[in-house]
Order: structure tokens, then sequence, then C-alpha cells
């Protein structure tokens, strides 16, 4: 199957990693992604604001572009996950976003929020499979304790983003199993990295990364998996630059190249 | 209420989509939230000033540069009011005036470090500049 891929600009640059093994993986697993042409950034945070408009542009250019061109639109940055699909929402949801948007970007079709936005982890479980992962899994993880760091932007809010159960998630720990590791749970790994914060209050988010990951290293986990650039630069730079609190943090997609041996 | 305190409210309740007459003042938004501690105006006492046209107040708050837009509170929430979306239109609403950003592109070069994300740049310049 191909999907339009949308990587964002931070997969562009400084999450690299995220992208590269994302491809290569996709590839092994029978799955096409082609990269949607020029596609804009998606300005990184949802407008939650009712009344703009000119920030909801960008997403509904790469919603309607996939729309035209057939297909579903898969993203894997967690941020671009969460704007596009939930200004997908508004364009089937408010008539008022949806009229203003039409009105200025006067595309041939009006959008309408046709378009499907699949994530790469929704991908992997709906359409290759857990057990395929399994199955082509030439080095698993056997022995190494993982935990999952779901962070905000995939599961809240649940209405909208309907990833996953957003207290209770299984779909990261039903990966790592497909990895041939062993999930580990653990308090915090829904609760917030602290985000754009990071940014005027360094503290606030030094706090906030230091109850995730010491709440992960009490039950012994050998490294963290996560799907966000910015949780990714949040937990280490404010984990590993102290000896005691060392742990590695990977993009699940690394793990993922390494296991299928690419 | 005064006229301009009323239109003020009315306009926050508009941008943020969310009524705020649902709010049972049951707290659990605030019991939610990652930034409680460094706020001084919880998300809850957000909800119920709206009600009682304090937008002033709000618009002084240093929560609205707390709060990190994690929707816990949105998501906890058993009446279906949105928090967070207050706390956003009341931002919204401070950085939309005039001279009136919080964050300045001349303030980005102290911020830089080798591994910062472009996404952390592009999320604050949204959260806190127009
Ligand atoms: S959780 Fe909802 S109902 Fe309870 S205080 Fe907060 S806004 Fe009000
Ligand atoms: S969205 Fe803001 S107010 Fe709501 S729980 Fe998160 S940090 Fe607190």
């Amino acid at each position: 199957m191909t999907f339009d891929y949308y990587p964002g600009c931070t997969l562009k640059t400084k999450a690299k990693d995220l992208d590269i093994h994302a491809r290569n993986a996709a590839l092994a697993l029978g799955i096409e992604l082609e990269e949607l042409p020029e596609w804009q950034c998606c300005g990184a945070v949802y407008p939650i604001a009712r009344d703009e408009i000119a920030t909801r542009l960008t997403s509904v250019r790469a919603l309607a572009s996939a729309r035209d061109r057939g297909r579903e639109l898969l993203t894997l940055c967690s941020a671009c996950h969460h704007v596009i699909k939930r200004v997908n929402n508004d364009i089937q949801t408010d008539d008022e976003i949806r009229n203003k948007v039409n009105n200025y970007l006067a595309p041939d079709i009006e959008y309408n929020g046709e378009t499907k936005v699949v994530h790469y982890l929704e991908m992997l479980r709906d359409t290759v499979g857990f057990d395929t992962i399994r199955e082509k899994a030439v080095k698993p993880m056997t022995g190494k304790r993982i935990g999952a760091y779901y962070g905000c932007l995939l599961l809240r809010p649940n209405n909208v983003m309907a990833f996953d159960n957003p207290e209770n998630p299984t779909i990261m720990e039903d990966f790592i199993r497909a990895l041939g590791a062993e999930p580990v749970l653990y308090p915090y790994r829904n609760e917030c990295c602290g985000g754009y914060v990071a940014m005027d209050d360094k503290n606030l988010a030094a706090q906030k990364c230091k109850n995730i990951t010491s709440s992960a290293l009490e039950r012994d986990v050998d490294m963290l998996i996560t799907a966000c650039p910015l949780c990714m630069y949040n937990l280490d730079i404010n984990t590993n630059t102290a000896e005691e609190t060392k742990l590695p943090i990977y993009y699940f997609t690394e793990l993922l190249a390494q296991v299928l041996d690419i | 209420m005064h006229q301009k305190t009323q239109l003020q409210a009315e306009t926050i309740r508009l941008i943020s989509g969310t009524n705020t007459r649902k709010c049972m003042k049951c707290g659990k938004c605030t019991a939610s939230c990652p930034a409680f501690a460094e706020m001084d105006i919880s998300p809850h006492k957000f909800v119920s000033m709206v009600e009682h046209g304090e937008i002033d107040k709000l618009m002084a708050s240093k929560s609205i540069w707390k709060c990190m837009s994690c929707f816990a509170c949105v998501e906890r929430c058993p009446r279906g009011v949105e928090p967070a979306s207050i706390i956003e239109a009341v931002r919204q609403t401070v950085i939309r005036k005039q001279n009136n950003n919080y964050l300045r592109p001349e303030n980005i070069p102290e911020l830089l470090d080798p591994k910062i994300p472009q996404q952390a740049l592009v999320s604050a310049f949204r959260k806190y500049s127009k």
C-alpha cells in the first residue's frame, strides 16, 4: 500500500533519525511512503483559538493535496500528527472554519475533510500488523526492558485523536512486544514533558522530565521510546546530563530498523 | 456586569469555543495540571473568572505562560469544559495587542543550543508571539 507521507520540518533537520529509519523500515515491510510534494510546516502547535484561520491553512493544503492524489496522509512526528488531525476535524465539524478556509484557498474542489490521517504507529498496527513485525524481526531485542513514552499529543483530546485509550494506552507496548522486548509500564508515560514551555522556563520542563524518567528508572527500564522530537529533546537534556539519571531515549523507528536489521 | 467586561468575557468564550457555564467547580482540571505549582491562577479559576468577567486579571496572570497545552484538563473534565482553550484565548488576547509579544526574535540566540529541535522554536513563537 502507498501512503502520502508528511515528514514535517524537524524530521528534515534535528530529527533525521526519526525519519530515515521510518522510511527504510516501511520499505522492508512492504509499505511505500511517497513524500507529499511541496508540503509546508504545520506550525507545530494546534491553533486552539476558534478564530485562527491562517494558522490552519498549511495543514489544509496538505490534507487537500492528499485527497486530490487519492491517498491517505501518513504522519510520524507527534506534533504534526496532532495538528493535522485536529485541523481535519475542524474542517469536518466547524462550518465557519470550513467556509473561511475554502473561501481563502479557493481550491478546484472544496476541501471538506475527506482525507484520512494515519500515524505511522497506526499504520504498523492496522496495515502491516504487529505479528508481521514479529515474524520479520531478524534481531529481536530479547530481554530488553523498554518504557513507552506517549506524552500528550498523540493521545489528547481523545474525542478527536482517537489514537488509543488516553489514560491507559497500549499501542506502543504492543509495538515493543513485536520487537521481542518487554514493555514496562510506569506512571508518567502519558504525562507532559513540558513541551514548548522549555523555551521560556527550563526549570519547569526539567521538573516534568525528572518525574517521567525517575518513575521509569524506578521500574528498571533499559530505555525509553518516543515519537516526538520535542519530547526527545526535553527528556534527553534533562536526563543525560547527570550520571545517576542516565537513560537512553530512542525514536521508536530507530529500534524498528535495528530489529529488522536495515 | 459592566458592558466592557461582559464583552471581554463573551470574546473569550467565542475564541475558546467553550461554555464556562457547564463547569461544576470540581477542580479535576487543576488536579490534573502539570503546571499547577507554577501558576498564580489555576485552571478551574480561569473558568470561573471568565464567568465573573475578570478578564483583565486573567490577562495579567503568569499562568498563561506556564500552561503547556497538554490537554490533560480537557481530557479529564467531566463536564466537557476546556480550561486549556480558555487559557489559550486569554493568551491570544494578550499577544494580539500591538507590541505585546512575550517572546521576541532577539530573545532567540540566547535560548539556542545545538540540540534544540525546530519544533521547539516554531511552537514557542506560535504560543508566545504574533
Ligand atoms: S474539571 Fe471541568 S467541571 Fe471540573 S472544575 Fe475543571 S472545568 Fe470545571
Ligand atoms: S493544558 Fe494547560 S491548564 Fe490544562 S492541564 Fe495542561 S498545562 Fe494545565
